[in-house]
């Protein structure tokens, strides 16, 4: 570590103005305050100063979205070599770690893709502004691949993480100023720009060999337990809940199969009191109280009659609710206004999915419309404890 | 000769295709801009048809602007303008019978265009009829390249074609390359439009707002 400090601190000044490599500065500034805590510290004023930054921030939802990460890469596997050993009738012979390594060389150029063009064009974002580079893409990188099925081309998953970042989030002004989730707006992108990648069958299990690992299997579909559900004809059709829909071992896509997997991150960000409870919680309770509703209601499609504790574990619930709809930047920010906000959130979710033929999965379309009426919600939060606390003045 | 493009003449015809640009500068017609560039061929053939009908009721009221009443004058332009496109209309029924299928209602709804009633009001009642005519054409003309543009783009990107010619070949398609759903819908049509004014304005300072 020494090392490197000193390495650090001889080629600082050729970054400095004047230096040779003065147009550099901001990639040299951003690689040195991800690898040591800054030190400088405001000059004016009184300032409290708390350890956590947006950079240790951040890291923390890093650090919770792993085990839906190393889950789904152990799933991509679990998938390809079960699927593929019922499509060609022969014994499953693949032990966990085949499997494990196989989705882990499935998932990594994904991550890999998403990384370097958001970051790329942060970097480029941020010299051209003069400005630091900002923490922000670390979070979203990691979303945007856990997001989309195994066999989503990377050409089209650059070209989505280049669309978000540039307009969802550098046109609104960077971190923290995104009115849209940026990973989200990927995911829209990918499933309005490429739906044969994004949805149907033929996605969600990969169907090649890798480095010599797994299958080539030509022809090989599945569908998510939701697809079934949307195409089921019979009202009684969806599929029977199981405990593998719960700990993931179902095709969907990369990190929001399994619960378990996700509800360990959600402890990890309630912990560390990075994420809302009441955001999360509200999610939740909002797709249980509409799915109920639906159970009730009699309409007679099978999306409508499946049971409420399966709508909430299918699907990308679990996975908005716990990552997506916490995100601080594009929630309700007012204590009250996170109910309302997750409420929404779940119940939009869930009317998505049983109400609309086209989307089996409501999520992604719950969460992008709520973000845009989180700054009405605030506001309307705002207003009534301003005329309640006007009201109470008055009366004295 | 000389006068009949003089330097003021020219401004007229020559301003509204860049820096007086009605889409891009005024942010006019952009309803019907999204609706019809899906694809380039309805594009140019809605551009030709704005361009026209501009032209030629910025002349028709250029003649009549001594003796239009100015209290009704909004009705006498909407007659001249919904006559215009009645007859433009019917010509593409005739003539261009597809395109005018793949157009449907935003032909009738050029009467509603801002450009049109913007050009009247701001140009033809107080300009003698040459100047308006190339005022007119100069505004449909302008309307026009931002719509080409945009349709070209989507046309291109969203269905792997110009004027329906495929021209991406396919050895690109057998490598994995898919069109891009997303452009033949109305929102990409908005992002280009935008793109396509973020670097105008970029351009010319002048341009900026405050």
């Amino acid at each position: 570590m020494k090392g490197l400090r000193n390495y650090l601190n001889k080629i600082k000044p050729r970054f400095e103005q004047g230096g040779r490599l003065h147009a550099f500065r901001s990639v040299f500034e951003g690689f040195e305050s991800f690898l040591f805590v800054p030190h400088t510290t405001a000059r004016t004023g009184t300032n409290i100063h708390d350890a956590i930054d947006s950079k240790r921030i951040m890291s923390l939802v890093v650090i919770a979205l792993l085990p839906a990460l190393l889950f789904g890469m152990y799933n991509v596997g679990y998938q390809h070599f079960t699927h593929a050993a019922a499509f060609t009738q022969t014994p499953l012979t693949a032990g966990f770690w085949e499997m494990f390594l196989y989705g882990f060389l499935a998932v990594l150029p994904k991550i890999v893709v998403s990384y370097v063009v958001g970051l790329g064009i942060e970097f480029v974002v941020a010299q051209w502004k003069g400005e630091e580079i900002q923490e922000g893409f670390l979070v979203s990188g990691m979303l945007i691949p856990m997001i989309v099925p195994v066999d989503c081309p990377l050409w089209t998953l650059a070209i989505a993480t280049a669309f978000a970042v540039i307009f969802a989030k550098e046109v609104f002004g960077g971190t923290g100023m995104n009115v849209f989730n940026v990973a989200l707006v990927t995911r829209a992108f990918l499933f309005f720009a490429y739906p044969t990648k994004m949805s149907g069958e033929s996605v969600w299990v990969s169907t090649d060999s890798i480095c010599g690992l797994g299958h080539t299997v030509d022809g090989m579909t599945a569908a998510t337990s939701l697809g079934i559900a949307s195409t089921a004809k019979a009202a009684d059709a969806y599929p029977a809940f199981s405990w593998d829909m719960v700990t993931g071992l179902i095709p969907g896509s990369i990190g929001e199969t399994s619960v378990i997997a996700i509800l360990i991150g959600a402890v990890i960000l309630l912990w560390t009191g990075v994420a809302s409870w009441r955001t999360m919680l509200s999610v939740f309770v909002g797709g249980a109280v509409v799915a109920g509703l639906f159970n009730v209601s009699g309409i007679d499609t099978a999306m409508a009659h499946m049971p409420w504790y399966e709508h909430l574990c299918l699907g990308g619930f679990c996975f908005g609710a716990v990552f997506m709809a916490t995100d601080p930047v594009t929630s309700a920010r007012t204590e009250t206004g996170k109910y309302v906000y997750g409420f929404l959130i779940g119940a939009m979710a869930i009317v998505i999915r049983v109400l609309n033929p086209g989307y089996p999965e409501g999520m992604m379309l719950a969460i992008l419309l709520m973000n845009v009426f989180a700054p009405l919600i605030d506001y309307c939060v705002v207003q009534s404890n301003i005329s309640r606390r006007m009201k109470r003045v008055s009366t004295k | 000769m000389s006068q009949l493009f003089s330097k003021k003449n020219k401004e007229a015809l020559t301003s509204p295709i860049g820096m007086n640009n009605p889409v891009t500068v005024q942010v006019l017609g952009i309803c019907s801009a999204l609706a019809v560039t899906a694809k380039l061929e309805p594009a140019i053939v809605m551009g030709l048809s704005v361009t026209v009908i501009t032209a030629f009721s910025n002349v028709i009221i250029s003649l009549l602007r001594h003796t239009i009443p100015n209290r009704i004058r909004i009705i006498v332009q909407l007659v001249v303008v919904a006559a215009l496109v009645t007859i433009v209309s019917e010509i593409l029924k005739a003539y261009a019978y597809d395109v005018s299928v793949q157009l449907s209602v935003y032909v009738g709804l050029i009467i509603t265009n801002c450009i049109l009633m913007g050009r009247l009001e701001a140009f033809a009642m107080t300009n003698a009829p040459w100047p308006s005519f190339l005022d007119g054409i100069g505004n449909g003309l302008g309307y026009a390249l931002i719509l080409i543009v945009v349709g070209f783009l989507r046309e291109l990107l969203g269905s792997g074609a110009i004027l329906g010619h495929s021209v991406i070949p396919q050895a690109f398609y057998d490598a994995g390359y898919l069109n891009n759903g997303l452009m033949l819908m109305p929102p990409m049509a908005l992002i280009i439009l935008a793109c396509i004014i973020w670097w105008q304005r970029s351009r010319h300072k002048e341009l900026q707002d405050k």
